[in-house]
C-alpha cells in the first residue's frame, strides 16, 4: 500500500468487474441473461428480497420482482411510495426507438451517454443501458403513462441535452411524475396481490451483514421511533442520491445519504463521490432562510440570452441598462455555442462573473437570464406557448414577471453520478447487496445528461436487476438468521447508541444550522471548482465542524414519537463523514473531467482537461475507520468502441 | 415582516389537539410558508419546546406532501397552488394565520399538522393500474392513442394524491381523487379491458375506508393544486354505474 495526497488516503489492490462478458459488445447483455442461474416459479415464493426507496428503480424493481413471485418489502421515508424524488424530475426519458428517421440508434445514444460521461464510465453497462431504452417506453405505455403524443396518434419526441437527435419521450413538463405513477400503480397492484408489503415511514439506519452477506436491514419507524430489523436474502438499495449534502440542491428535502453511507461502513465500496452535477438554471437563493432549489428546465436557454453588468457594482434596474453596458459572457466566450455550453460550462462560467462582483440580485449570486429580444423577435404568444408554466413557477417564487423584467438563475447542485460500487449485475461489493438507479455509480461518468437519469433508474428496475439477482438467489435461500443473531444484535445496538447520542448532546445549535454551514463549505469547494488548495482547507472544517456537532447538536423531543429533527439530525451526521470522502475523492483526482473541475487543470481556453495516462480509472473507496484513511481501490476503464477526445465549445 | 401564527398541536392520534398561538417575527415576504415553519420551528427548537410536525418534501408543488388548512382552505388562499408554493407575500404584516391538518375520519393525525393518508394508496391497489407485466408491453407505437384522449387523461392524471379534496370536502369524499385516477386510465386504450372492475374496486375500496359520498359540492376542485376537475367524479360514477348494470362485479 502506498499512501496519497499527504496520507489522506491509501492505495489499495485494483477491482474489476468480473461479470460482463467479453467478446462483442452487442452481444454482451444477452450473454450474461444466458449465463445468469435461474430461480424457477416455484421456488421464487421461498426467496425474499428487502428494497430500500421507492422512487423510479426501486418502485419498478419491486414490481418487477414481485411479479416475478419473490416476496418482497419496499421501504420508503415518505408517508405513500408515490412521492419519491423521482417525482419531480421535468424534461424526459430517452430512448433509442429512432422513431424520428434521424439515424438515431442504440449505438448513438451509447456514444453519446459515454462521451457526455466524460470517458469516465463503462462501456459495458452503458451499451447496455441503450439496449434496453426501448422496451423501457414499452413497458411504460402499456401502464398507461399518457406520454406527449403525435395528431396520429403516435409517440411525440423531442430533443434534449446538445445531442443531435431527438429522442426523448415526454410527459408534459411532468415526465417524472407520470414514469413514477406507473411503477407506483404496478408496485400497489403487487400489493394487493400480496407479493409486496410496503413500509412506508420507515428509514433505513443499517445494513446487517451476516457471513460476508447482506441479509437484511436495521429500520426506524418514524411514526413510533421503534427500531425494527428486517431479513432476506438480498437487500436493494434504491435509496437516490445525495445531493443534499450541499444543504442546498434541487433534491427533495429528506434526500439523504444514509442508507447508502451506512452499507459503505458496512463494507460497500463508494465510486466517484465527487462526481456531483451543478445545474446551471435554477432559482437563485432570496436569503438566509432558503430550504432548496428549484430548477428551472434547461430548455429556457433555447430562447433567453444570459448576460450581467459589465461593470461590477451596477445595480441599476436591469431594464435600465444599455446594451453596450452588458456583458452577454456566454455568447462573447463561446461564440459557437453561445448560451447553449453544456451545464457545466454555463454554470462556471456563472459563478466566475459573480466572482468578479458582477453577479445580480439580491444576494449578488445570480445573472439574468433574458427574454426580452425573444419576445420581440417572436412575440409573446409564442414565447407563452414555449415556456408560460416555467414563467409561472418562476414569478410564483419571485414576485417577478419574467415577461417584464429578466429572470435571475444561478446554478445549484442537482444530481449526483457517484454512489456505491456495483458490477456489471448492479451488485456491490459485499454479496447479497444490489444497488440502482441514481444510488449506484454505473452509468453516467463524470457526468450525466439531460433526460438519462430516468431512463437508467428504469432500466436498472425493470430490466436489469430482475435478470441479474436470480444469479445469486439462485443460490439460496440462505440460512434463517434469527433476531437473536448477534450481527442483528451489534447492528442494533449500533443503531440505538447513536440515536441516544444524538439526543443526549442537548446542545445549542440546531441541526439544520450545521447542515447549512456544512453545506457552505462543500458548495464553495467541492462544487463548480476545486482546488488542492480548497479541498484541504475544506477537510479540515468538515471534520471541525462535525466534532462541533457531535459536542453542541440540539436535538428536541423523543425517540419514541414522530421527530423530524432526531430523521435529519442522523442524515446531517452522515453527510459530515461523505463530505470529507468527497474532498479526498476530488483531490486525489489531479485532472478535470466532466463536472469535476479542477482548476490545476485546464486547457488554455478554461476547458477541463482529462488525464487519461494517470485518470483513466472508476474511484472506488473502502471504509476503514470513522476519520481514517480510506482505501482507494481503482476499476481501470477501457474504450474500445469509443474513442477519448477532449471537449471543446468555443 | 411579522406574522402570527396558530397552529394545530396534537401529540398523537389518542391525545386531544389545541390551537396554539406563536408570534412569527422578523419573517420575508420572499419565504416560502413551510420556510416560515421552518424558522419558528428553528427559534421553538433553541427555546427548548417540540418543533411543529408537518409533511412536505419536494418544495416545489409535485410531490403531494405537504398540505395543510391556511385559514379554513386546504393549501392557503392561491388558487392550483400547493402549501409548498405558497409564499409569505401572499400576506400582510400582522396577519393572523390558522393553520390546521387536513380533517377527515379516513387521515387519523399522526402528529400535529401530519396525517395518515395510506387509505389513499389503498384505492389505487384496489384498482388503479394497468396490469402489465414487466416484459409483456407490445411495441409502443402498436397502440395509437388519439392525442385529444391522451391530453385529456393527462389532465386527471395530474393529480399528486395530496388529499387537498378530502380535507375540502363537507363529506369527507375521495370521489377526486379516486375520479381522476379512473379518468386517467379510462382514457387511454390500454385502460379498458380493465374498466368496468377498476371502478367497482375502487368505489368499493373508497366506501369501505370511510371516506363520504360526493353531492357535487365542489369544494374538491376548488382548492385542487392541479385544477383536477368536477368531470372525473361524473365519469367514474358513469363507470360504477355501467358496471353494476352490466353485472360487472
Amino acid at each position: 500500500m502506498t499512501g496519497g495526497c499527504g496520507g489522506r488516503y491509501s492505495v489499495g489492490e485494483p477491482i474489476a468487474d468480473a461479470k460482463a462478458p467479453a467478446g462483442p459488445i452487442e452481444a454482451r447483455w444477452d450473454a450474461r441473461r444466458f449465463g445468469v442461474r435461474l430461480v424457477s416459479p416455484a421456488n421464487r415464493r421461498k426467496l425474499s428480497v428487502i428494497i430500500i426507496g421507492t422512487g423510479l428503480a426501486g418502485a419498478s424493481a419491486a414490481a418487477t420482482l414481485g411479479e416475478a413471485g419473490y416476496h418482497v418489502r419496499s421501504f420508503c421515508y415518505q408517508d405513500s411510495p408515490r412521492r419519491a424524488h423521482s417525482i419531480a424530475a421535468q424534461g424526459g426519458i430517452n430512448a433509442a426507438k429512432d422513431y424520428r428517421n434521424d439515424n438515431d440508434s442504440v449505438h448513438r445514444l451509447f456514444y453519446d451517454t459515454v462521451k457526455g460521461g466524460d470517458f469516465r464510465s463503462r462501456e459495458s453497462n452503458v451499451y447496455r443501458l441503450a439496449q434496453v431504452s426501448g422496451a423501457i417506453i414499452d413497458q411504460c405505455v402499456a401502464q398507461g403513462v399518457p406520454f406527449a403524443r403525435e395528431y396520429g396518434g403516435l409517440l411525440d419526441n423531442r430533443s434534449f441535452g446538445g445531442v443531435q437527435v431527438s429522442r426523448t419521450f415526454y410527459a408534459r413538463g411532468q415526465t417524472g411524475q407520470q414514469l413514477l405513477l406507473g411503477a407506483y400503480q404496478a408496485l400497489e397492484r403487487q400489493v394487493a396481490a400480496g407479493t409486496v408489503q410496503v413500509y412506508s415511514r420507515h428509514e433505513m439506519l443499517d445494513l446487517v451483514v451476516v457471513d460476508g452477506r447482506a441479509r437484511g436491514v436495521v429500520v426506524r419507524d418514524l411514526r413510533t421511533g421503534e427500531i425494527e430489523t428486517h431479513v432476506a436474502d438480498a437487500v436493494v438499495l434504491a435509496s437516490g442520491g445525495y445531493g443534499n449534502v450541499f444543504f442546498l440542491s434541487t433534491n427533495a428535502m429528506g434526500c439523504n445519504v444514509t442508507a447508502t453511507w451506512r452499507a459503505h461502513r458496512r463494507g460497500a465500496l463508494f465510486a466517484n463521490p465527487c462526481f456531483t452535477q451543478i445545474h446551471p438554471t435554477c432559482i437563485p437563493v432570496s436569503g438566509p432562510h432558503q430550504s432548496k432549489l428549484t430548477l428551472m428546465s434547461e430548455s429556457l436557454r433555447n430562447d433567453g440570452r444570459i448576460w450581467v453588468p459589465a461593470r461590477a457594482g451596477d445595480d441599476r434596474d436591469p431594464r435600465a441598462i444599455p446594451e453596450a453596458e452588458r456583458d452577454y459572457y456566454l455568447e462573447r466566450g463561446y461564440p459557437s455555442f453561445g448560451n447553449l455550453v453544456p451545464r457545466d460550462v454555463a454554470s462556471r462560467a456563472a459563478k466566475k462573473v459573480c466572482g468578479e462582483g458582477r453577479g445580480v440580485g439580491p444576494t449578488g449570486l445570480g445573472v439574468y437570464l433574458d427574454f426580452a429580444a425573444a419576445i420581440q423577435r417572436l412575440g409573446r404568444p409564442t414565447i407563452a406557448d414555449r415556456y408560460g408554466n416555467l414563467f409561472e413557477m418562476y414569478e410564483q417564487i419571485t414576485g417577478e414577471d419574467p415577461y417584464q423584467v429578466p429572470m435571475r438563475i444561478y446554478p445549484a447542485a442537482h444530481y449526483t453520478m457517484g454512489g456505491l460500487w456495483v458490477d456489471y449485475d448492479l451488485q456491490a461489493t459485499i454479496p447479497g447487496l444490489f444497488v440502482i438507479g441514481e444510488a449506484n455509480f454505473s452509468d453516467h461518468g463524470a457526468n450525466r445528461l439531460g433526460a438519462s437519469a430516468l431512463m437508467q433508474g428504469l432500466a436498472d428496475g425493470y430490466f436489469v436487476l430482475p435478470a441479474t439477482i436470480s444469479d445469486y438467489l439462485a443460490a439460496g435461500p440462505f440460512s434463517p438468521v434469527e433476531a437473536t443473531h448477534p450481527a442483528v444484535q451489534e447492528t442494533e445496538a449500533a443503531v440505538r447508541t447513536r440515536i441516544d447520542t444524538l439526543l443526549s448532546v442537548n446542545g445549542t445549535r440546531t441541526v439544520d444550522s450545521f447542515h447549512k454551514e456544512l453545506g457552505s463549505i462543500v458548495w464553495d469547494h467541492c462544487g463548480m471548482e476545486r482546488t488542492a488548495e480548497g479541498l484541504e482547507k475544506a477537510i479540515a472544517m468538515v471534520r471541525e465542524l462535525k466534532a462541533e456537532y457531535w459536542r453542541s447538536v440540539k436535538v428536541s423531543g423523543e425517540d419514541g414519537e414522530l421527530n423530524q429533527t432526531l430523521e435529519r439530525a442522523g442524515r446531517v451526521a452522515d453527510f459530515f463523514e461523505l463530505a470529507e470522502l468527497m474532498c479526498i475523492d476530488a483531490l486525489h483526482r489531479e485532472e478535470s473531467c466532466g463536472c469535476h473541475f479542477r482548476v490545476e487543470s485546464q486547457t488554455g481556453d478554461g476547458e477541463a482537461m482529462r488525464d487519461d495516462s494517470r485518470f483513466d480509472y472508476v474511484a472506488a473507496w473502502a471504509f476503514t475507520a470513522e476519520g481514517g484513511p480510506p482505501v482507494l481501490h481503482r476499476e481501470g476503464l477501457t474504450f474500445e468502441h469509443v474513442t477519448p477526445t477532449q471537449r471543446s465549445y468555443t | 415582516m411579522n406574522i402570527t401564527l396558530r397552529v394545530w398541536r396534537q401529540a398523537d392520534v389518542h391525545e386531544a389537539g389545541a390551537m396554539v398561538t406563536y408570534d412569527v417575527a422578523d419573517v420575508s415576504p420572499d419565504m416560502s410558508f413551510l420556510e416560515a415553519l421552518d424558522v419558528l420551528n428553528e427559534r421553538l427548537t433553541l427555546t427548548g419546546e417540540d418543533p411543529i410536525a408537518f409533511d412536505h418534501d419536494c418544495r416545489e408543488g409535485i410531490c403531494g406532501a405537504c398540505g395543510v388548512v391556511i385559514n379554513g382552505v386546504a393549501h392557503g388562499p392561491q388558487a392550483s397552488t400547493t402549501t409548498c408554493q405558497l409564499y409569505l407575500r401572499s400576506f400582510s404584516e400582522g396577519d393572523v394565520v390558522d393553520v390546521e391538518p387536513w380533517r377527515a375520519k379516513p387521515f387519523p393525525v399522526i402528529k400535529d399538522l401530519v396525517v395518515d393518508r395510506g387509505a389513499l394508496d389503498r384505492i389505487i391497489a384496489a384498482g388503479g393500474f394497468v396490469s402489465a407485466p414487466t416484459g409483456a408491453a407490445p411495441e409502443a407505437n402498436a397502440v395509437l392513442v388519439p392525442k385529444e384522449q391522451a391530453d385529456h387523461g393527462f389532465d386527471a392524471a395530474a393529480c399528486i394524491g395530496c388529499g387537498a379534496c378530502v380535507a375540502a370536502c363537507p363529506n369527507g369524499s375521495a370521489m377526486l381523487f379516486a375520479g381522476a385516477k379512473v379518468t386517467h386510465l379510462g382514457m387511454l386504450p390500454q385502460g379498458q379491458p380493465e374498466r368496468a372492475s377498476r371502478a367497482l374496486a375502487m368505489i368499493a375500496q373508497h366506501d369501505d375506508e370511510g371516506f363520504g359520498a360526493c353531492t357535487q359540492i365542489g369544494e374538491c376542485t376548488a382548492v385542487c393544486p392541479k385544477d383536477i376537475q368536477l368531470d372525473v367524479i361524473s365519469r367514474f360514477d358513469r363507470d360504477v354505474l355501467s358496471a353494476r348494470i352490466r353485472g360487472a362485479g
